[in-house]
């Protein structure tokens, strides 16, 4: 009766909706999606204000879309959408903030006014900080360089820590040794520590953050990646591409790397929680981003030395709670995907 | 067993002269100098200095050999136990890691002593039966203690426990003296990040073993649950906690940098990114050196204890 009942009614829906869920209509979206997102983000200087907004409007719908079939895929673990749910907030949230009706994040108007207050004109949701910025438009705005540097960061590291990975399991003798000492001379340092040297060697910016998550984070991908590639490198499909006389690089990409996808995707949900953990903590620190644009990081690190009684704790209360929504959502998605591969 | 603790060993001493040399390199560059300039003579004093008096000045504080020269030196000083001096503090680096180390040991000491007991019991309770009430209530809770970053349980627990309820003090300076009250709060912090990890961990051990068939036999036999739990169960339950809990002594160094900075806690996680920010050479060598001695032996007692405890694992 079950199965008769969940029959949509309109036929051309599911349709559209299966068409949406081949690989490559994903990417397009996905890419749709991301690429303006990431343009916007990173050529902030380099694009005309004017022009700047519309760049966005692609990828607005693009987002929509993406949140349905994502939640229409993934349906049957409950933890995986609640964790879609919260991750897609933000996104949406990032391509949709310039056309909100916010006011400039930037702007100071009433230094310290608490929650609900009117004043100057202007009705304060989540307050203002100890400038008078409208912490509401600043919350917004903060997460678009959470996500967009921490996708990219942990994208970046995944490339480098696959291919590594990869050449070492499948190739193995030298490659191997070589590969895998540099890795072990990188994981004996704590987390943190290797973040703060690179940043202050580098100099604190966005770009330089993808270079500090690419060489914390490459090793232990590559350990994942090269167990994988030893498990599967012994398998008939590879021989008989080996006999087919494909090319190794071929043989890693399009036999290897497919196969092993499953434990990737799961750790690369996690990583990406770790990434954006990173990014808020280096900020922090005064070695990630750079004031003046919103960022979670920085609200909290500037909130930090004023908020200094009860009445203004929501100056760090808020981005807390923002960044650790973010997080709960990408780990979130990871306990879902691994309790769904386990059930099948 | 003693071959594969000498080879690890080895290999610890190889990685530490990889990362003091490659330390040595990446802050020899000109940037840093004229950081420790500014901060020694002030801005304006070193944009007035001409090029002659900023060598005479590198001269006097010897930075101006080449660093494989400054290195050797360093070396030659470890030997007879000279870490050198800190350009911040002008303090003799041995006594100010040193002094550091004891601090933030005992923070690691409380937060070991308190996460270890609370992450195991909820573990095993939790893993005991997979799938019931008790499972789903922590396994919620510690995904959501552990999606909670330092940074964001720092200030949860600031604002609430220091600025409402004033129960402990927003600041772990103790500059006024030594105070256990200010250890609260950065124990707290370290205690719920790190506790959901390791209870997770104990869960899923917990639950392997409990699916096994020794165990169903025991259950079988009609021996008390708490017997079968308690003298079966925990024994081969307690061998993966084990090493992920030694492993969090790496995962506490990254920790404690945010957490005493957050709180001021003069601790050596501070007193790595204080170094880091001057460019403070020798500081920074000494403490790197002990993080990653401090990472790299947490791994072989994990290693070396994981095949100690299970005897299905040999190294060959």
């Amino acid at each position: 009766m079950a199965a008769i009942t969940s029959i949509p009614v309109s036929p051309s829906a599911p349709s559209l909706l299966k068409t949406l869920q081949q690989p490559r209509a994903l990417i397009a979206l996905v890419l749709l999606m991301w690429i303006p997102l990431t343009l916007y983000v990173m050529l902030a200087g380099a694009i005309s204000e004017t022009v700047r907004p519309y760049l966005l409007l692609p990828a607005i719908p693009a987002a929509f879309l993406l949140y349905g079939i994502a939640v229409t895929s993934w349906r049957e673990s409950p933890i995986a959408v609640i964790g879609l749910t919260l991750i897609f907030f933000w996104l949406i949230i990032a391509v949709t903030v310039p056309f909100l009706p916010l006011v400039d994040p930037d702007k100071p108007i009433a230094p310290f006014a608490p929650i609900g207050a009117v004043k100057n004109n202007h009705y304060f949701v989540l307050g203002a900080d100890f400038k008078g910025r409208d912490m509401l438009a600043r919350t917004l705005w903060g997460c678009q360089r959470v996500l967009v540097w921490g996708v990219t960061a942990t994208f970046v590291a995944y490339v480098v820590g696959c291919m590594l990975g990869l050449l070492a399991g499948y190739l193995g003798g030298w490659w191997d040794q070589a590969i895998s000492f540099i890795a072990n001379v990188l994981l004996s340092f704590p987390v943190m520590v290797l973040f703060i040297l690179i940043m202050n060697y580098l100099g604190a910016s966005g770009f330089n953050i993808v270079i500090a998550v690419t060489f914390a984070s490459a090793p232990a991908i590559m350990r994942i990646v090269r167990g994988l590639t030893f498990d599967t490198k012994n398998r008939d499909y590879i021989f008989a591409a080996q006999t087919r006389g494909e090319h190794p690089l071929r043989i890693m990409l399009y036999e290897l790397l497919p196969n092993a996808r499953g434990p990737i995707i799961v750790d690369a949900c996690l990583r990406l929680g770790y990434t954006t953990v990173a990014i808020t903590t280096l900020t922090f620190l005064g070695l990630g981003l750079q004031p003046p644009d919103p960022d979670w990081g920085l609200m909290i690190k500037e909130a930090a030395n004023v908020a200094k009684s009860p009445q203004f704790a929501y100056m760090l209360l808020i981005p807390a709670l923002s960044v650790s929504s973010l997080i709960l959502g990408f780990n979130l998605i990871a306990d879902g995907l691994r309790e769904m591969s386990l059930r099948d | 067993m003693l071959k594969l603790i000498a080879s690890r060993l080895l290999q610890m001493l190889l990685i530490m002269g990889v990362v003091s040399a490659l330390l040595f390199f990446i802050f020899d560059s000109d940037k840093f100098k004229k950081q420790i300039a500014v901060a020694e003579l002030g801005g304006f004093a070193v944009s007035a200095l001409s090029d002659q008096d900023y060598q005479g000045w590198l001269e006097r504080k010897g930075l101006n050999v080449p660093f494989y020269e400054r290195y050797a030196k360093w070396v030659g000083g470890i030997l007879t136990g000279d870490l050198g001096k800190s350009y911040q503090t002008n303090e003799p680096v041995a006594t100010l890691v040193a002094d550091r180390l004891k601090k933030t040991g005992i923070l690691g000491f409380w937060v070991f002593a308190l996460m270890i007991p609370l992450s195991l019991t909820c573990g095993i309770i939790a893993g005991m039966k997979e799938g019931s009430a008790q499972d789903r209530i922590t396994s919620f809770i510690s995904i959501v203690t552990t999606s909670l970053p330092e940074i964001a349980t720092a200030v949860v627990l600031m604002s609430v426990f220091a600025l409402w309820l004033k129960w402990f003090p927003a600041n772990s300076a103790m500059v006024g003296g030594w105070n256990w009250l200010a250890l609260v709060l950065p124990v707290m912090t370290l205690v719920l990040y790190d506790f959901g990890y390791v209870a997770r961990m104990t869960r899923a051990s917990m639950a392997e073993v409990m699916t096994s068939q020794y165990i169903r036999t025991a259950i079988l036999k009609g021996l008390p649950y708490k017997r079968v739990i308690l003298r079966h169960a925990l024994r081969n339950a307690l061998i993966a906690p084990f090493t992920i809990i030694v492993l969090q002594m790496n995962w506490l160094l990254s920790g404690v940098v945010v957490v005493e900075f957050f709180f001021q806690y003069a601790g050596f996680g501070k007193l790595l990114l204080d170094a880091a920010l001057f460019g403070d050479i020798y500081v920074i060598q000494a403490a790197t050196l002990v993080a990653v001695f401090v990472a790299v032996l947490s791994q072989i007692i994990s290693d070396v204890g994981y095949s100690f405890l299970n005897p299905r694992i040999r190294f060959s």
